[in-house]
């Protein structure tokens, strides 16, 4: 659970009216996301709600929005490089020649600077986080031999290096084998537990609860945000989802009971 | 112990200017390939060398005569020109790329083939070797181009050295690295450009027919063996140079030979031997 932020302390990741277009549709329109320091957070909604889109917003990586975004209480793209990220496994081609331990020392590169090689403090650094991810065993494995949990797991580790007051996730758990799955989620719970902020875009209303304690519900619209358990009511989900959610009924009252 | 007209063969002034010539333009064109195919930027390769031929012509044109420097000059505008201007017809009338590539492919070769024909009308046009441009003329190397094509494969090596790690991270996952504040579109647009480069640099040798198969082949034979970025530069670096080498000599060795289909069959020979025994080796060069 996040411990309460002082009040005065800037939100971890911010949009004030953020509207974005594809073409002729609306992908965002006026979204205004506070997520507060510390939080355990999840961006939930149907697929082609957006939840990607808001992201790529809050880390410069959109082709043009209205509005603004913040992270860390600075213009996002101030601050972006302060952001420990992770998109989706999906968006690189894993047939690369390299192995995990290498993937996981490119979370350096940017603070090494355009000229100098990743040394030995690097790669030590580098195993330190596959370790954490419990990828040691893998290090030298290359990058395309690896379960899509364990990829998975290499992209975690290679923002970890960074150290970062705040993580920005995209589905992390899309693809991924129970055990990745758990591997995960204990290593963003330790994270939070040590003051970072952790912010997924996530679709498994299942696991929602036992994952995160806050929560923004975005279908092109913000439909709620805040803490889980008074955020996550059946009427919320209802609107988000617009009547595309059919189990709606019998699974959103327990998972909040479970959630308070 | 070579035979004596071998031996021969290897002491000619001519064939050593064109043996350094090819092992040069064939590890440029090698290392740089390495980018392309990463990248999926092979179609983007035979474009441009395609599109290129005008350029020639109108280098030639311009400076009047075979010049070197300003043949390859002319060959990097139309080239590049015909990058763009696919590009320009992805962005703005939603052509897909690949169409629109292929599309500037057709045109630019079309007319270079056109100026060509043209061109060699006049009187001792013919003598100036245009047409050795289609497919490669090893023998045309001059000692004097050896150091025009010299400092472009140092300044383009040296500059992948230089940035390796930068061009490593763009090319593997740009999103994070524009995320992390990089610079995506410099080092993108860098890579474009040594592309054109390399493409450029190998036109005389292998002809702007062939020379994108010089750029993938041997990135494609070093995939295969290659577990890290640095190893698949040297190793399709050595597949290029090897490649041109033998393609050069057999071409001076066998008169009426053009060199360019000699030196891809080398590389294709190369590339599927990888692909049939190579699978996946894994060799990194450590400290490379």
């Amino acid at each position: 659970m996040s411990r309460p932020a002082p009040a005065s302390a800037p939100p971890a990741a911010e949009t004030v009216g953020v509207s974005l277009r594809y073409g002729r549709a609306l992908a965002l329109d006026g979204v205004s996301l506070r997520v507060p320091r510390g939080a355990m957070g999840a961006v939930v909604g149907p697929n082609g709600a957006g939840k990607s889109t808001l992201l790529k917003v809050l880390l410069g990586l959109d082709d043009g929005h209205e509005g603004d975004a913040y992270l860390l209480g600075r213009p996002a793209l101030q601050a972006r490089h302060l952001v420990g990220y992770v998109p989706q496994r999906s968006t690189v081609d894993w047939d690369f020649p390299a192995t995990a331990l290498d993937v996981v020392t490119m979370g350096l590169y940017r603070q090494l600077g355009p000229f100098r090689r990743a040394g030995r403090a690097a790669r030590e650094r580098a195993r330190a986080a596959l370790a954490e991810v419990g990828m040691e065993a893998f290090e030298d494995r290359q990058i395309g031999q690896l379960s899509g949990g364990q990829q998975q797991r290499v992209f975690l580790a290679r923002a970890l290096v960074q150290e970062a007051e705040l993580y920005l996730l995209d589905e992390p758990f899309a693809g991924v084998d129970a055990a990745s799955e758990a591997a995960l989620v204990e290593v963003l719970r330790r994270l939070n537990a040590q003051g970072a902020t952790v912010v997924a875009v996530h679709h498994d209303l299942t696991t929602l609860a036992s994952y995160f304690d806050w929560i923004a519900l975005l279908n092109v619209r913000l439909f709620a945000q805040g803490p889980l358990a008074a955020t996550l009511t059946p009427e919320a989900l209802q609107a988000a989802y617009g009547g595309r959610l059919p189990l709606l009924a019998t699974l959103a009252p327990e998972e909040v009971r479970r959630a308070v | 112990m070579p035979s004596e007209p071998l031996r021969q063969l290897l002491l000619d002034p001519t064939v050593v200017t064109v043996a350094l010539g090819a092992l040069l333009l064939g590890a440029t064109a090698g290392a740089l390939g390495t980018f392309a195919v990463l990248r999926r930027q092979s179609l983007l390769g035979d474009t441009m060398s395609h599109a290129a031929l005008p350029g020639v012509v109108l280098g030639y044109l311009l400076a009047q005569g075979r010049s070197l420097p300003a043949m390859l000059a002319g060959a990097l505008v139309t080239g590049l020109a015909a990058a763009l201007l696919a590009q320009l017809l992805a962005r703005r009338r939603g052509v897909k790329h690949e169409a629109a590539l292929g599309t500037w492919l057709g045109t630019g070769f079309a007319l270079g083939v056109v100026l060509l024909s043209l061109v060699q009308r006049q009187p001792g046009a013919g003598s100036a070797g245009l047409e050795q441009f289609l497919f490669g003329q090893a023998a045309a190397t001059l000692r004097s181009d050896l150091l025009l094509i010299g400092a472009i494969a140092l300044l383009s090596l040296g500059l992948v050295a230089l940035l390796f790690h930068r061009f490593e991270l763009v090319t593997f996952d740009p999103r994070f690295a524009r995320a992390g504040g990089v610079a995506v579109r410099v080092y993108e647009t860098l890579l474009t450009l040594l592309l054109a480069v390399a493409i450029v640099v190998g036109l005389q040798l292998v002809g702007v027919v062939l020379m994108s198969a010089l750029v993938v082949a041997p990135a494609v034979a070093a995939r295969q063996l290659a577990g890290s970025l640095g190893a698949m530069l040297w190793l399709s670096a050595a597949v290029g140079a090897f490649s041109a080498l033998v393609g050069a000599l057999a071409s001076a060795a066998v008169p009426g030979l053009s060199t360019g289909p000699t030196v891809v069959l080398v590389a294709t020979a190369c590339a599927a031997l990888a692909l049939a025994f190579g699978r996946r080796r894994g060799v990194r060069l450590e400290g490379a």
